[in-house]
This record gives C-alpha cells, sequence and structure tokens, in this order.
C-alpha cells in the first residue's frame, strides 16, 4: 500500500492572520486524504484555524552544496542589520 | 416514559461504545501510520459520546447504576446496540464499509435529533453531529478510493458492502420504544432517516461503482438484545479487568 502514498508538507495556521508556519509531514494518496491526516495529526489540541498542504516533491528548495555562494556573501554585510541607527525617544514595538 | 427513554438512550450508548471497541483494535494494526491515527481518532470520538450518553442513561437509571457498571457490568442480553456495529473489523475495506454505513445513519439521525424535546439528547445530537460530519467524510472518500481504485480493492469493497447489507434493515426499526418516544417528538420516525440514509449511501456508492446485489434476510436482534457469538467475545475482552476485578479503580 505504501507504493501508493506520497509525502505532503503541512502548514498550520493558527489564526486568522496570522502566517501559515510549517509544523511536520505526512504520506496521504491523495489531497483529500492529505488534508484530513493533517487535520488528524496536526490539529487535535485545537492548533488550528487553516491548513495547507503541499506536496513534498513540488517544494524548491536551494541546495546545501550552494551554500557558500548562497549565503557567506551576506557574512562580512553587516550594515544590512539595522543597527547603525538610533531609535528615537518614543519609538514603541520595535 | 422513562422505560422507553432509557432503553432509547441505551441503544444510542450501546451503538457507540461497542464501535468504539471495534475500530481501537485497529490502533497499531492500521495499514499506514496516518490511517492508523485518524481510526483511532474516530474510535476516541465515539467513546467520548458513548460516555455521554451513559452519564444520561445513568441518571435515569431506576437501578441507579454509574456509567460504568452500564458500560462493563451488563450481560451481552442487555446490551441493545445494533447488529451492524459489532461486524467483527475484517479487513480495512471491511471496517471502512460498516464506518461508512453507520455515519450515515448518525449524520442522518443527529440532524433530526438536534430538535428532539429532550434537552439532553438534543445536546449530545448537537454536539456530535460535528465529529460525525467529519467521519462520514473520512469513510466515503475512502469507499470511492476503495471502490473505484484497483481490481482487488473494487473486489473486496463490494464484498465488504454485500455481506453487511443485511445488518442494515435493522437501523430502521419503529419499535414500542420509538413509538412511545416519537409521540412526545424526543425521537422521530426511523423511516424518515431510512429514506435520507439511502440517498446518502447510494450517491456514494454510485461513485464508488460499487453495486448491493445481496438478497439475504435482514437480520435482526440487536436492539433488543440478542447478539452474535463474536458480540460476547467483545464483551469478555472489554469487561475482563472489571469482571476480575470489581470496582477496581485507576
Amino acid at each position: 500500500m505504501n507504493d501508493n502514498l506520497i509525502l505532503w508538507e503541512v502548514f498550520i495556521q493558527s489564526k486568522s492572520g496570522l502566517p501559515h508556519k510549517h509544523v511536520g509531514s505526512l504520506h496521504a494518496s491523495d489531497e483529500e486524504m492529505a488534508l484530513q491526516n493533517a487535520r488528524d495529526l496536526y490539529t487535535r489540541r485545537n492548533e488550528g484555524s487553516c491548513i495547507w498542504v503541499v506536496k513534498s516533491s513540488e517544494i524548491v528548495s536551494s541546495n546545501p552544496d550552494d551554500n557558500s555562494s548562497f549565503f557567506d556573501p551576506a557574512n562580512d554585510k553587516i550594515y544590512r542589520h539595522p543597527t547603525f541607527y538610533e531609535v528615537p525617544k518614543g519609538a514603541k514595538h520595535i | 416514559m422513562t422505560d422507553a427513554l432509557f432503553t432509547y438512550v441505551l441503544r444510542l450508548a450501546d451503538d457507540s461504545l461497542i464501535l468504539s471497541q471495534r475500530l481501537s483494535a485497529w490502533c497499531y494494526n492500521g495499514p499506514f501510520l496516518e490511517e492508523d491515527i485518524a481510526l483511532t481518532n474516530i474510535a476516541l470520538d465515539y467513546l467520548g459520546r458513548a460516555n455521554s450518553l451513559y452519564e444520561y442513561a445513568s441518571s435515569i437509571d431506576k437501578k441507579l447504576r454509574t456509567p460504568d457498571d452500564l458500560a462493563f457490568k451488563r450481560n451481552a442480553n442487555e446490551f441493545y446496540n445494533c447488529l451492524l456495529v459489532e461486524q467483527p473489523n475484517g479487513h480495512f475495506g471491511d471496517t471502512i464499509a460498516r464506518q461508512f454505513m453507520i455515519d450515515a445513519f448518525y449524520v442522518t439521525l443527529f440532524s433530526f435529533l438536534k430538535n428532539s424535546s429532550d434537552e439532553n439528547i438534543s445536546a449530545i445530537a448537537e454536539k456530535s453531529i460535528k465529529e460525525t460530519i467529519y467521519h462520514l467524510r473520512h469513510s466515503s472518500k475512502w469507499v470511492v478510493r476503495l471502490g473505484d481504485g484497483t481490481k482487488e480493492s473494487h473486489h473486496k469493497i463490494s464484498h465488504s458492502f454485500n455481506n453487511l447489507w443485511k445488518y442494515t434493515g435493522e437501523l430502521f426499526i419503529n419499535d414500542s420504544v420509538n413509538e412511545d418516544l416519537k409521540k412526545k417528538e424526543v425521537c422521530v420516525c426511523l423511516k424518515d432517516v431510512e429514506n435520507k440514509w439511502i440517498s446518502i449511501i447510494s450517491e456514494v456508492l454510485t461513485e464508488a461503482n460499487i453495486k448491493i446485489n445481496d438478497k439475504s434476510k435482514m437480520s435482526y436482534g440487536g436492539r433488543l438484545g440478542n447478539h452474535s457469538q463474536d458480540f460476547k467475545q467483545l464483551l469478555d475482552e472489554m469487561q475482563y479487568l472489571q469482571r476480575t476485578y470489581p470496582d477496581a479503580k485507576w
């Protein structure tokens, strides 16, 4: 039976307006089964108000072999962090 | 009235408990991890419903039995669940066919019982119908997947439905218990439930390409306490602890 199952990634939105967060993966043979399994596996304790399921094979991922060219160039550009600015007095929520 | 009401509530409670006990045997035996969890989740929903119903039954029991007494200290001939819920799990398709027919029955029944004149029954129906709609969604999709799947899955689940069909007649028998409660608008005419049930069943079976051609006579008895040998084994296992160590507590 497992031959017919494919892997899905599950994203749960905890409240309307918040982003969907990746919570894990599961096996299912079709979209409806993936949604139902996600409901049973990841929302049993009131975690969610919306579920997304995406076939794992549809996700485009960067390759760890490319990490040096992808991510290292940002290492020495500390000026990209907004730490060189003085926070004006009275500014909240920063 | 109280006798009829007590019997009626027990019928609903026993359906839930026995089906829950059957389903829980799938725990760690499911076809794959996710479905294992889905089935046992449904088993837990049914157990919770059984608990609410036994609490209500206990509150109107002339013999003053507790919910646990009702579940674990009655004999087989004092259980009033329908024969369909006690049928053995068989293979996955057998379990799904049984589940689908029961889910469709309870979605329909609860949609009527929400308006029961009995407050407890209407509250339990109102709460239970949400989870039951989900159960029906789960089981009906499986019926279509298996019926409209491979040659083997189609053959197996067609066989499951035809094997179980003879136990469906009992769900819709109006007897003195129902008639009595119907007059007080506590319950509904089961013929009305049957008509709606048939339309759900035929829609899904048509989509799944499954035909019922079983011509066996309908089997009755569960609602009156007459059960199969399989049921006695189920009860022996379920009640073993309370029977061996009476009043044992956690």
